[in-house]
C-alpha cells in the first residue's frame, strides 16, 4: 500500500496537469451546453411549427449521432472543409452541442412542468410574453431543471475523457502519458478513476447546494435529505 | 466540390457497414445482455438485508457510474493482463460496456421493483409463495414490464458509446472510418457516413421507445 502511495505521488504532477484541462473542458462545455439547452428548449415551445421543427431536428441530430463521431468530425473532417479549430474549441463545441441537445429536453420539460394556473395568472396580469417568461415562468422552471442538469453535468464530466482521443492533454491523456513514462499501469488507471470519482462527487455536492439555494429563493421548502453526491441518479428515460 | 461520391458510396460505405454489423451491433447486443443480467443481479444485491452485501454493492454502482467508460475500458484492457487474465480486446469491450451500463440498469430495475404495488407483495406473502416464485412470477414480470422503455433507452445510449472500443484496438465502424479516412484525407466522407449510420439506427429506436412509454402509460 505504501508502494502504491509513493507511486501515486510520482503520478500527481501528471494528474494535476490533466485535471486542469478536464475541469476547463467540463466548465466551458457545460456553459455552452446550458446556452444551447435554453435556445433549443425555448424554440421547442414556440408557437411556430417551423421553429419547433428546427429545434426538433437539431436535438434528434445531436442526440442520435455519437459524441465521439461528432468530436472526430469536428477534429478531422471540418479542417478539410477549410475550418480549423483549436483542439480545446473542438472539444468544447462537441461537448456543448451533444449535451446541449440533451439539455434542451430538460429545459422543455422544466417549463412544461409549471402549472397552468401560473400561465393563466400572467395573462390575467396582462404580462407580455417576455415579461411572463422572465419574471414568472423561468424562475420557477429553473429550480426544477437543476437536478437533471446536475446529472448531465456528471455525464459531461465523464464525456470529457474522449478529448484524449483527439490529443488534448486531459486527465485521461496524462494518465496514459504517466503509464508510458513509468510502466505503472495499475497506479495510473486506479488513480485516474479515483480522481474522476472525486470530481463527480464534488460536482454533485455543488449542484445539490445550488438546488437548495434556488429552492429557497422561490420559497419552496428544502427537502430534509442527506446533502451530497451519493445518491444522484440519472432518470432512465433521459438517457437516450 | 470536396465530397467524393465515388469514394463515399463504393469504398467507405461497404467497409463501414461491414464493421457496423460485425462489431458495433454485435457489441451493442452482447453488451446489453451483460448489462441486463448483471444489472438485475446488482439491483437484487443492493436490496439485500445483509448490509455487508448491500452497502458495497451500492458503492460499486456509484463508483462505476461516476467514472468515464473510456477510462474503465483502458483500465480493464491494460490492468487485466497484469493479473494474468488475457482476453481478446472485443471481449474486454463487452465486459466494460456491460458492467458500466449494468450500474445504470440496476437503478432502473430498482425503480421498477419499488413501483410494484404493495398489494402484490402482500398477496405473494398471503399465498405463502416461496421467495423464488414471488420474485420470478409476481414481482419481476411487473417490475420489468414497467421499465422496458428506460432499459431500451440505455441500450440506445450504449450503442452510441460502442465506438469507445476503438481506444482498446477494437476495429469498430468509427475506427474503420478513421483508418480509411486517413489514407487520402477523406475524413469528411467517412465521419459523415458514420454519423448518419448512427442516426439512422438510433432515431427510429428512440421513437419506438417513446411509443412504448406512451403505451405503458407513463
Amino acid at each position: 500500500m505504501s508502494g502504491f502511495l509513493s507511486q501515486f505521488g510520482e503520478a500527481l504532477p501528471f494528474f494535476a496537469q490533466g485535471v486542469v484541462i478536464t475541469l476547463e473542458l467540463t466548465i466551458l462545455g457545460a456553459a455552452l451546453s446550458v446556452v444551447i439547452s435554453f435556445i433549443f428548449g425555448l424554440m421547442a415551445l414556440s408557437q411556430s411549427v417551423g421553429v419547433r421543427f428546427v429545434s426538433r431536428v437539431f436535438v434528434e441530430f445531436f442526440r442520435g449521432t455519437s459524441l465521439l463521431v461528432q468530436m472526430f468530425w469536428l477534429f478531422f473532417a471540418l479542417p478539410l472543409a477549410g475550418i480549423q479549430l483549436v483542439p480545446v474549441a473542438t472539444g468544447v463545441i462537441a461537448l456543448g452541442l451533444n449535451y446541449g441537445a440533451y439539455g434542451s429536453e430538460v429545459v422543455r420539460g422544466g417549463i412544461n412542468a409549471i402549472p397552468r394556473a401560473q400561465w393563466e395568472a400572467t395573462i390575467a396580469l396582462n404580462m407580455g410574453r417576455v415579461q411572463r417568461m422572465r419574471r414568472v415562468i423561468l424562475p420557477q422552471a429553473v429550480v426544477g431543471m437543476i437536478p437533471p442538469f446536475g446529472n448531465w453535468l456528471i455525464q459531461l464530466l465523464k464525456g470529457t475523457a474522449l478529448v484524449s482521443l483527439i490529443g488534448l492533454a486531459d486527465l485521461t491523456f496524462e494518465t496514459q502519458a504517466f503509464r508510458d513514462a513509468t510502466g505503472n499501469t495499475v497506479v495510473a488507471f486506479t488513480g485516474a478513476l479515483i480522481i474522476y470519482f472525486i470530481l463527480a462527487q464534488i460536482f454533485a455536492v455543488l449542484m445539490s447546494l445550488l438546488e437548495r439555494r434556488s429552492k429557497a429563493s422561490i420559497g419552496q421548502p428544502m427537502e430534509r435529505r442527506a446533502l451530497g453526491g451519493l445518491g444522484w441518479r440519472l432518470g432512465g428515460s433521459e438517457a437516450a | 466540390m470536396i465530397w467524393d461520391w465515388n469514394f463515399a458510396l463504393n469504398e467507405a460505405l461497404p467497409q463501414m457497414l461491414g464493421a457496423f454489423l460485425k462489431v458495433t451491433l454485435l457489441a451493442t447486443i452482447l453488451g446489453s445482455v451483460v448489462a441486463m443480467v448483471l444489472g438485475l443481479i446488482l439491483a437484487l444485491l443492493r436490496r439485500s438485508r445483509i448490509q455487508l452485501i448491500s452497502r458495497p454493492t451500492g458503492w460499486f454502482i456509484e463508483f462505476v457510474r461516476s467514472t468515464p467508460l473510456l477510462v474503465q475500458l483502458l483500465f480493464l484492457f491494460l490492468v487485466l493482463p497484469r493479473v494474468g487474465i488475457t482476453l481478446p480486446a472485443f471481449t474486454i469491450g463487452i465486459i466494460g460496456l456491460g458492467v458500466h451500463y449494468a450500474t445504470y440498469t440496476s437503478e432502473v430495475y430498482r425503480a421498477g421493483i419499488d413501483g410494484v404495488p404493495k398489494g402484490q407483495w402482500e398477496a405473494a406473502t398471503a399465498l405463502s409463495l416461496p421467495p423464488r416464485r414471488k420474485w420470478q412470477d409476481v414481482i419481476l414480470p411487473q417490475a420489468i414490464r414497467n421499465v422496458l422503455p428506460a432499459l431500451g433507452n440505455y441500450v440506445i445510449s450504449m450503442f452510441k458509446e460502442t465506438p469507445y472500443l476503438l481506444a482498446i484496438t477494437v476495429l469498430d465502424m468509427v475506427a474503420i472510418a478513421k483508418n480509411i479516412g486517413s489514407l487520402n484525407f477523406k475524413y469528411l466522407e467517412t465521419f459523415t457516413i458514420a454519423g448518419l449510420i448512427f442516426l439512422a439506427a438510433s432515431y427510429p429506436a428512440a421513437v419506438l421507445m417513446r411509443k412504448l412509454e406512451i403505451r405503458l402509460g407513463h
